[in-house]
């Protein structure tokens, strides 16, 4: 508990570790915002989720290794991984879509093993990242350093996770979607066409972890292999904010980067994901009593 | 069933008797040298280094006439299957090379997990390997009789850095046991392996290890610790984990501005980090098996700067000839020199030669131990400075003399 210590003696790494979660949290909010959406209105697990973080990432390094500002990267990944997530559904989601979640699980695994290996070959196995030179900023004496384009990654995925609960409210689409989400049968018979909803769904989805991706790349680094992580990451927020609730995610996001970051520092490194996961244990395991409790109540 | 259906069968067992008639070593006058190596998978990049190391030397050696066993004339060959970076992939594919192809003669695998895999498969058949790409020391306890490696133990990968700093503790007014040591190390057993020679080492000069963070596999972000660095002030930050973890450290230290007299890792050539970080990533030390720069040299390659000449011109995109290369060539050439002083194509003859094996390549000095790893050449140490990598350790190659500490990031 020495490391206990040094946060009692010296509170700013504990500014430092906050600040830190916070921004990797909203890149990690911003992964599972989609999961959320797809999960919620197709009831899809989409296992691949990882591997089109990666893939926009490497888009956003491509563009970079040509000169160009990885900050385009972030458009550009978005609209590139939109229109990959549409030829999935056309060639594989759609046709996986209302079966058994076994089946659509087993699709989108087979779908992210192709994405690591045709990363692999077009990208080889490299770590990549892409600089976006824009240092880092100084607080409290210097003691606390916050990355600038930690900073930028935090307001454009609160800015992304905004404008997609506009748009889930406000546009038609939006309200084709959310009805989609409540019952696809009633939805169908009100006239809308649930299939271009599921498309546009997944699509969504894609294009946001390609955005996330860019991101990811300005941040840490990108390698074909090691989507998995944010797959991971993403399922578990979901599954700690409930399916359907998309403010929750944000909050879960938030809270489970703030989270890592202090396991990893009090427990060391090789303790974080495992604190994370049960962290997710105790979570469910408390909402199962709540439920119970519940169930009494109304007997 | 038909003629017609049938054919193919009979097509593939005609090339397969033909094939068999002309592959196994000794039959014609070629010897045919057996290796799984990743083309697919997390290890491809490297995986193409190993290739390309062995493909060079086998073209060189037949280049020179080919390797003379008991007064005959032979060319070497190589059949590569690939293992997909996965260990168990690579166990069935030495089965098939020693059992479908008849290969006699091994050469190892990229990494260690998958000589690991690969190792009890050729000790059942009694077929020697020689291997330039597994530094495990767990690979050397297990009393292995046919597995040679030509590289340095993972243990050794480090430890340099730690005695560097102890030599020049007195630069930042302390002794060599007041200075404290972090450690942020993947938990695989390559970099435990470096670990727990680092720990030797700072340990013999009484030095305090004040973080010893084990990263895990699935790593993507070093800050916790290295926000625990800012905080405990240590000397020397070594930082073990592949490519993503030699990245992620050197981008992550330079972002959040983390100030440490001595930054050492492993694998900053593979990652690329003086490219990739201009400017940030000087005075950070790396690990390696072998330099350019190096006083050795042979008879095929000529000095190690002639093989690093040679190799660019061969192969297109390395600016820096990365060692895996370099030590995959030199598995071949122990073959090569094994084969002429057994004059024999037995294979425990050949065994015996290997074990017998003392000579000087352009990759350095082999000699085996009895449990077949080389102990006749240290790791070595480079220091980045103004993006060009410069040996700093051991002294007897050394460039330029380390810069420690290193300037601070308000300084620099």
């Amino acid at each position: 508990m020495d490391n206990l210590q040094i946060l009692l003696d010296a509170p700013i790494f504990s500014v430092q570790l906050l600040i830190d979660g916070l921004l990797v949290g909203a890149i990690f909010a911003l992964v599972a915002y989609g999961m959320a959406l797809v999960w919620g209105v197709m009831n899809i697990i989409n296992i691949c989720q990882g591997e089109y973080v990666m893939l926009g990432g490497f888009i956003t390094y491509l563009l970079f290794s040509w000169g160009i500002s990885p900050f385009v990267g972030i458009p550009v990944a978005f609209v590139v991984l939109y229109l990959v997530g549409w030829l999935t559904y056309r060639v594989v989601i759609c046709r996986v879509v209302e079966q058994d979640l076994f089946i659509s699980i087993l699709a989108t695994f087979g779908i992210s093993i192709l994405l690591q290996q045709l990363m692999n070959q077009l990208f080889t196995a490299d770590v990549q990242t892409a600089e976006a030179g824009l240092g880092t900023a100084f607080l409290f004496n210097n003691m606390v350093t916050v990355p600038w384009v930690k900073v930028v990654g935090f307001v454009l995925a609160l800015s992304v996770g905004v404008v997609l609960v506009l748009f889930m409210g406000r546009s038609r689409m939006g309200q084709a979607i959310r009805a989609t989400a409540q019952n696809a049968r009633a939805a169908r018979i009100m006239g809308i066409d649930t299939d271009r909803v599921y498309a546009v769904t997944y699509s969504i989805n894609a294009a946001i972890c390609g955005a996330a991706g860019a991101l990811v790349v300005m941040t840490w680094v990108v390698q074909a292999f090691q989507g998995l992580a944010y797959t991971v990451r993403s399922f578990m927020i979901v599954v700690v904010a409930g399916i359907g609730n998309l403010p929750g995610v944000v909050v879960a996001g938030l809270g489970l980067g703030a989270a890592e970051s202090y396991a990893g520092f009090l427990l060391g490194a090789e303790f974080q994901t495992a604190f994370i996961f049960s962290l997710l244990v105790v979570i469910l395991l408390w909402r199962n009593y709540r439920l119970r409790a519940q169930r009494k109540v109304l007997r | 069933m038909s003629v017609r259906r049938f054919s193919p069968y009979l097509a593939a067992l005609a090339s397969a008797l033909l094939l068999g008639s002309a592959g196994p070593a000794g039959a014609g006058e070629s010897i045919t040298l057996g290796a799984a190596v990743s083309e697919t998978g997390k290890y491809s990049t490297n995986g193409k280094h190993t290739r390309n190391g062995y493909n060079l030397a086998i073209k060189r050696i037949n280049e020179m006439g080919g390797i003379n066993v008991g007064g005959k004339s032979y060319q070497l060959k190589i059949i590569y299957y690939d293992d997909e970076s996965t260990p168990a992939r690579g166990a069935q594919l030495a089965e098939r090379l020693i059992k479908q192809d008849g290969i006699k003669y091994m050469l190892g695998p990229y990494s260690s997990g998958l000589t690991k895999a690969i190792a009890p498969v050729t000790e059942k058949y009694g077929i020697p390997m020689v291997e330039g790409n597994g530094a495990s020391r767990s690979l050397f306890n297990k009393g292995y009789k046919y597995l040679f490696a030509v590289l340095s133990t993972s243990e050794q990968y480090l430890a340099e850095a730690v005695n560097l700093a102890a030599e020049n503790a007195g630069k930042l007014g302390k002794s060599a046991s007041d200075i404290t040591v972090a450690l942020a190390m993947e938990n695989d057993p390559f970099s435990q392996d470096i670990r727990a020679g680092v720990l030797d080492d700072a340990k013999r000069h009484g030095m305090k290890v004040v973080i010893d963070d084990k990263l895990p596999k699935d790593l993507s972000d070093m800050a916790a610790t290295l926000t625990k660095v800012k905080a405990l002030k240590p000397d020397l930050l070594i930082v073990s984990g592949h490519s993503k973890g030699a990245a992620l450290a050197q981008r992550q230290s330079s972002d959040m501005k983390v100030d440490v007299p001595m930054l050492a890792m492993t694998h900053c050539e593979a990652a690329k980090v003086q490219d990739k970080f201009p400017g940030t990533s000087d005075y950070t030390l790396c690990a390696t098996q072998w330099a350019s720069t190096m006083s050795y040299s042979d008879k095929w390659f000529g000095s190690a700067s002639d093989y690093a000449n040679t190799f660019r011109a061969e192969y297109e995109g390395y600016t820096v000839v990365p060692y895996q290369a370099a030590e995959s060539t030199a598995s071949v050439l122990v073959w090569a020199d094994a084969f002429e002083r057994a004059g024999s194509l037995d294979t425990d003859a050949l065994r015996d030669a290997l074990a017998a094996t003392e000579m000087q390549t352009f990759y350095g000095n082999i000699k085996f131990a009895p449990t077949g790893q080389n102990v006749a050449k240290p790791m070595a140490l480079r220091q980045i400075i103004g993006g060009k990598y410069k040996v700093v350790a051991p002294s007897k190659w050394a460039e330029i003399p380390v810069v420690f500490p290193k300037p601070t990031w308000a300084e620099r």
